[in-house]
C-alpha cells in the first residue's frame, strides 16, 4: 500500500504540491489526470524519491520513503517507473537494457538475468527484438522496452509518467494495450495520463489534479459521468 | 644554385635507433593519455558537480592547460620546478607536462559529453534501484565515452606530436633522438625528413587502430 500524507513540494519558492493525501491499496489502478503543470508527474517522482519533499510523508508498505535511514535503492526495486521520454539506454541492446539491473542491482547471474529479460520482452511483445539496439526501435517499441525493463525488477507497484504523451498517435495503442495487460494481471498502478479512454476503461479510481491539489477523486463513472468540481467539468469539456 | 648533396646512408644506419625512439614517443603519449583521461574525467566531474575549492581547482587547471603554450607548461615542470629545487627526470617532466595538458583539454571534452546526456537517463537508472555509482559507470560514462571518442583520438594524435617538445628538456624521444643523431652527422635535413615520415606513420597507425576499435566498440 502506498500512503501519502500532507505532501508538499516546492521548486525554489514555487509550490507545486500543496498538501496531498492519497492512499493506493494493493491491486488498484489509479489514473491521475489534470492540466500540465498541475503537479501530477512531480507526485510520481516524490513516491520513489527522485524528488525530495518539503513536508508530509510518503510510505510504501509501511516504509517511509524519504527517511534518511531508508535504503532507497532497495525500496525503488518495488516501484517500477516508466517515463514520458522512454529513456531506453542507447548503448545497450534491448536484452541488455532489461537484463542489466537484475544483474547488478539484484545480483542475478548473467544467465538468470538473460532469462528474465527474454521473458519480459516476450511479455511486452518484443520477443523478436532481443538483440536490437534502441535506435532501431520505434517509439512505441522503446516504451514497451522501458516497461519490460521496469518489470524485470519484479516491482510490486508501477508508476507511469505520461507513458504515451511523447508517442506518435499510431503508436499509442500498443503501449496502452501493454498497460491494460498489466492491469488485468493485477499490478498496482499509478498512471499519470492524458488518455481519458484509458483512465475511464482501465482504472479503479481517477484523481483530478488542479494547481497542486487533488480536487476530485472517485470512480471513473463518477469522474467522467458526474464531475462535481467546476475545474474538472471545464477540463473534461476541453479534452473531449 | 642548388649544391646540397643528399646523404641518406647515415640516417638509414640509425633507423633502428630512430624506430626505438619512436616507441618511446608512443609510450609517453599513451601514458600521458591514460593519466589525461583519468584526471580529465575527475576535473570535469569536479567542475560540474562540486562547489568551492574543488571547482576552483578544476577550473584553474583547465584554463591554464588550454590557454597557455604547451611549451611553457613543459618548461614549468622542467625549469620552473628546477628553480625551486625540484629536479625531475626528463621522462617525468614530459610525462607530467603532457598529462597536465591532455587532462585540461579532455576535461572540457568530457564536460560537453556529460551535458549531451539527458538527465532523465540518470533518473531512469536510479528508478531501477541502481546506486549513483552504478548509474554513472554503467549508463552515463559509456555514452559519454562514445561522444568523446573522436575528440579523444584527436588528443592522442596531438599527444604524439606534442611530445616532440620533449627534446627541449633533454628527453630522447623521437625528436630528441633525431636531434642528437643529426647534430653528430650534420645531416639535419635527412634525419628530420625521415623522422617526419615516422611521425606520419605513427599517427596513421593510431587513426587506423582507433577506427577499427570504434567499429568493435560502438555497434549502436
Amino acid at each position: 500500500m502506498i500512503e501519502i500524507r500532507g505532501l508538499e513540494k516546492y521548486f525554489g519558492t514555487l509550490q507545486v504540491l500543496k498538501g496531498i493525501d492519497l492512499t493506493v491499496p494493493k491491486g488498484e489502478v489509479l489514473s491521475i489526470v489534470g492540466a500540465s503543470g498541475s503537479g501530477k508527474s512531480t507526485l510520481l517522482y516524490c513516491i520513489n524519491a527522485l524528488e525530495e519533499i518539503q513536508a508530509g510523508s510518503v510510505s510504501v508498505d509501511g516504509t517511509d520513503v524519504h527517511a534518511k535511514s531508508t535504503d532507497i535503492n532497495a525500496l525503488r526495486q518495488k516501484l517500477g517507473m516508466v517515463f514520458q521520454q522512454w529513456n531506453s539506454f542507447p548503448h545497450l541492446t534491448a536484452l541488455e537494457n532489461v537484463a542489466l539491473s537484475p544483474r547488478i542491482v539484484k545480483g542475478k547471474t548473467k544467465a538468470e538475468a538473460r532469462d528474465i529479460a527474454a521473458t519480459r520482452l516476450e511479455h511486452v511483445g518484443l520477443g523478436d527484438k532481443l538483440n536490437v539496439y534502441p535506435n532501431a526501435l520505434s517509439g512505441g517499441q522503446q516504451q514497451r522496452l522501458a516497461i519490460a525493463r521496469a518489470l524485470a525488477m519484479e516491482p510490486e507497484y508501477m508508476l507511469f509518467d505520461e507513458a504515451t504523451s511523447a508517442l506518435d498517435p499510431e503508436l499509442v495503442g500498443e503501449v496502452l494495450d501493454t498497460m491494460r495487460l498489466l492491469a488485468e494481471e493485477g499490478m498496482t498502478m499509478i498512471c499519470v495520463t492524458h488518455e481519458m479512454s484509458f483512465a475511464r476503461d482501465v482504472s479503479d479510481r481517477v484523481a483530478f489534479f488542479h494547481q497542486g491539489v487533488i480536487e476530485e477523486i472517485n470512480t471513473p463513472d463518477k469522474i467522467f459521468g458526474a464531475p462535481k468540481s467546476e475545474h474538472l467539468q471545464k477540463f473534461l469539456a476541453n479534452v473531449r | 644554385m642548388f649544391d646540397y648533396n643528399f646523404h641518406w646512408r647515415p640516417v638509414m644506419k640509425s633507423l633502428p635507433d630512430l624506430l626505438e625512439a619512436g616507441l618511446t614517443t608512443i609510450q609517453i603519449a599513451v601514458l600521458s593519455m591514460v593519466f589525461g583521461v583519468i584526471i580529465g574525467l575527475a576535473l570535469a566531474l569536479m567542475r560540474m558537480n562540486m562547489r568551492g575549492p574543488a571547482t576552483w581547482f578544476a577550473s584553474t587547471w583547465i584554463e591554464v592547460a588550454r590557454n597557455t603554450p604547451a611549451l611553457f607548461q613543459l618548461f614549468f615542470f622542467g625549469f620552473g620546478l628546477g628553480a625551486i629545487g625540484v629536479h625531475l627526470s626528463p621522462h617525468t617532466i614530459v610525462l607530467a607536462a603532457l598529462s597536465f595538458n591532455c587532462a585540461g583539454y579532455l576535461a572540457e571534452n568530457f564536460r560537453g559529453g556529460f551535458q549531451a546526456i539527458p538527465e532523465t537517463q540518470i533518473r531512469a537508472a536510479r528508478s531501477l534501484g541502481m546506486t549513483a555509482w552504478q548509474a554513472y559507470t554503467r549508463i552515463i560514462i559509456p555514452q559519454v565515452f562514445r561522444i568523446v571518442y573522436h575528440p579523444l583520438t584527436n588528443q592522442m594524435v596531438w599527444a604524439v606530436l606534442m611530445s616532440s617538445l620533449g627534446m627541449l628538456v633533454g628527453f630522447r624521444e623521437l625528436s630528441g633522438e633525431t636531434q642528437a643523431l643529426a647534430s653528430r652527422t650534420y645531416r639535419i635535413f635527412e634525419y628530420f625528413a625521415v623522422t617526419a615520415i615516422i611521425y606520419y606513420v605513427i599517427v596513421k597507425l593510431i587513426l587506423g587502430a582507433s577506427r577499427l576499435l570504434a567499429t568493435r566498440l560502438f555497434r549502436y
